[in-house]
């Protein structure tokens, strides 16, 4: 399936570049105030191992935000996002990395559904479904 | 920590948990580049006079912050403190899905409706024990009656359990499972065959799929067993499955991974045209898209060098087995 006439060639089955992602403390910390979540367990490892786990972790509005950037840079300045849902499984805590992958898995017109993975050193912190349009013709 | 009776959880479903909540700030430069910041992401559609705010920021317009939320409904903060007074202390966050609508500007002022959708039964994670409340939010801009997106976030209230979680941060080079996976790819476990199922796996290594049937009053069953639960009688001989099965109920396998399966994967209970059921995976569809009802057809899977198993695949296709299609059918 082609996406539209003048528009960009995407087709079901197409494999996005993978993004590599440093989980640094940074990361976590500034992705979980940028997102105005204060729950102790993004930015203060003791509460956090008082918590049951072994340090602070990203928050899930973060890992949003990374998903919808990974289908946004891929798909160029004129993507934008419709859908993005997301499932966390293995949390991210400091020094482990995340890999984005993804697959289209449908094309609708100028509409494309993504299937992205994001796994870290303990297995898929987060799978899910993008839906994106990928702009008008230019 | 004690149990809640599920009737008291269940009440608070279709609960208002907010009603024209008010966004802290209306939607800035400075929190939007904040944002782009944090996250790496230099789209420019998100900077510039026509900047329109990342929609992946949807929730964080409607973050309550350090000062925390006004305008919460009682429906919310009862549900919360009777999961925080039964021991349920701890909250993460596992789902988010949101639906962008229209895009946000600098200068609009974001509210919105959130109702409880649903409360789980007293569920057993690896985190520990707890309730999984749904949540669904409307974001509205005020004065406009039109929504510019949906949020439906679930979350787990849960009591911790004290684990030593490797901390990745710890190992020398790469965690351990990542090293792990430097070796030879690991292998599913073994089946143990005896002689009460020696003849099923004898079926299977023929590609037949046979349910045993009763010498003595004819039922059938599966999983193999020595005796009929029905009559006790000790006789028995086999029935060789159509193929043709149903899901009757499924899970998906997110977390935690176990070696030589690769989550997410769907894990179904088949109901075979014969009526008995038996547990198995659903190939030749993404593991979302799994659906109770759905028609499969048994084909064959081999997964290593030495062992091949029955699985089902997706849809009522008349040949039972389709060359090259695996666990990662890439749907439409």
């Amino acid at each position: 399936m082609k996406a539209g006439d003048s528009g960009p060639d995407v087709r079901a089955g197409d494999e996005l570049p993978k993004l590599t992602i440093p989980i640094t403390r940074t990361l976590i910390v500034a992705g979980a105030l940028a997102s105005r979540d204060y729950q102790d367990v993004h930015h203060d490892a003791e509460l956090a191992r008082q918590k049951g786990a072994p340090d602070i972790f990203m928050n899930i509005l973060t890992t949003n935000g990374l998903v919808g950037r990974y289908i946004t840079d891929h798909f160029g300045p004129t993507a934008v996002l419709r859908k993005v849902a997301i499932r966390l499984g293995a949390p991210n805590y400091p020094g482990d990395t995340m890999v984005l992958s993804g697959t289209v898995t449908a094309v609708d017109g100028t509409t494309a559904r993504i299937r992205v993975t994001g796994a870290n050193g303990l297995g898929n912190h987060v799978t899910g479904t993008v839906t994106v349009h990928l702009g008008a013709a230019r | 920590m004690s149990g809640i009776p599920y009737e008291r959880l269940k009440a608070f479903e279709g609960r208002t948990a907010a009603a024209t909540g008010a966004g802290k700030d209306p939607v800035n430069e400075a929190m939007i580049r904040h944002w782009c910041e944090a996250m790496g992401d230099a789209h420019p559609a998100y900077r510039g006079p026509d900047a329109i705010a990342p929609p992946t920021m949807l929730q964080a317009w409607t973050m309550g912050g350090l000062s925390g939320h006004t305008g919460r409904f009682a429906a919310h903060d009862e549900l919360f403190a009777l999961l925080d007074g039964a021991g349920y202390t701890s909250v993460v966050a596992t789902d988010c899905e949101q639906e962008y609508l229209r895009p946000l500007r600098p200068g609009d002022r974001i509210v919105y409706d959130s109702v409880i959708e649903s409360v789980s039964e007293c569920k057993t994670t690896k985190l520990g024990t707890g309730h999984f409340v749904t949540t669904r939010m409307e974001v509205r801009v005020d004065g406009d009656p039109e929504p510019v997106g949906t949020h439906r976030f679930r979350i787990l209230k849960y009591a911790p359990v004290r684990t030593e979680a490797p901390v990745p941060g710890d190992a020398p080079a790469a965690p351990p499972e990542r090293q792990e996976r430097q070796e030879p790819a690991p292998r599913r476990p073994r089946p143990v065959i005896n002689r009460d199922n020696a003849g099923f796996w004898e079926g299977v290594a023929e590609h037949r799929l046979l349910i045993q049937r009763c010498g003595g009053c004819a039922a059938l069953r599966f999983p193999w067993l020595p005796g009929c639960r029905a009559c006790g009688s000790a006789k028995w001989d086999t029935v060789e499955a159509s193929g043709a099965a149903t899901v009757f109920s499924y899970v998906v396998m997110h977390h935690p991974p176990f070696p030589a399966f690769a989550p997410p994967y769907a894990v179904a209970l088949l109901e075979l045209a014969e009526g008995v059921r038996m547990v198995s995976n659903v190939v030749g569809v993404p593991y979302d898209e799994v659906r109770i009802g759905m028609p499969v057809r048994l084909e064959f899977l081999r997964v290593d060098e030495e062992w091949e198993l029955p699985v089902f695949h997706a849809g009522p296709a008349s040949n039972g087995r389709q060359a090259g299609n695996g666990l990662t059918g890439s749907g439409g």
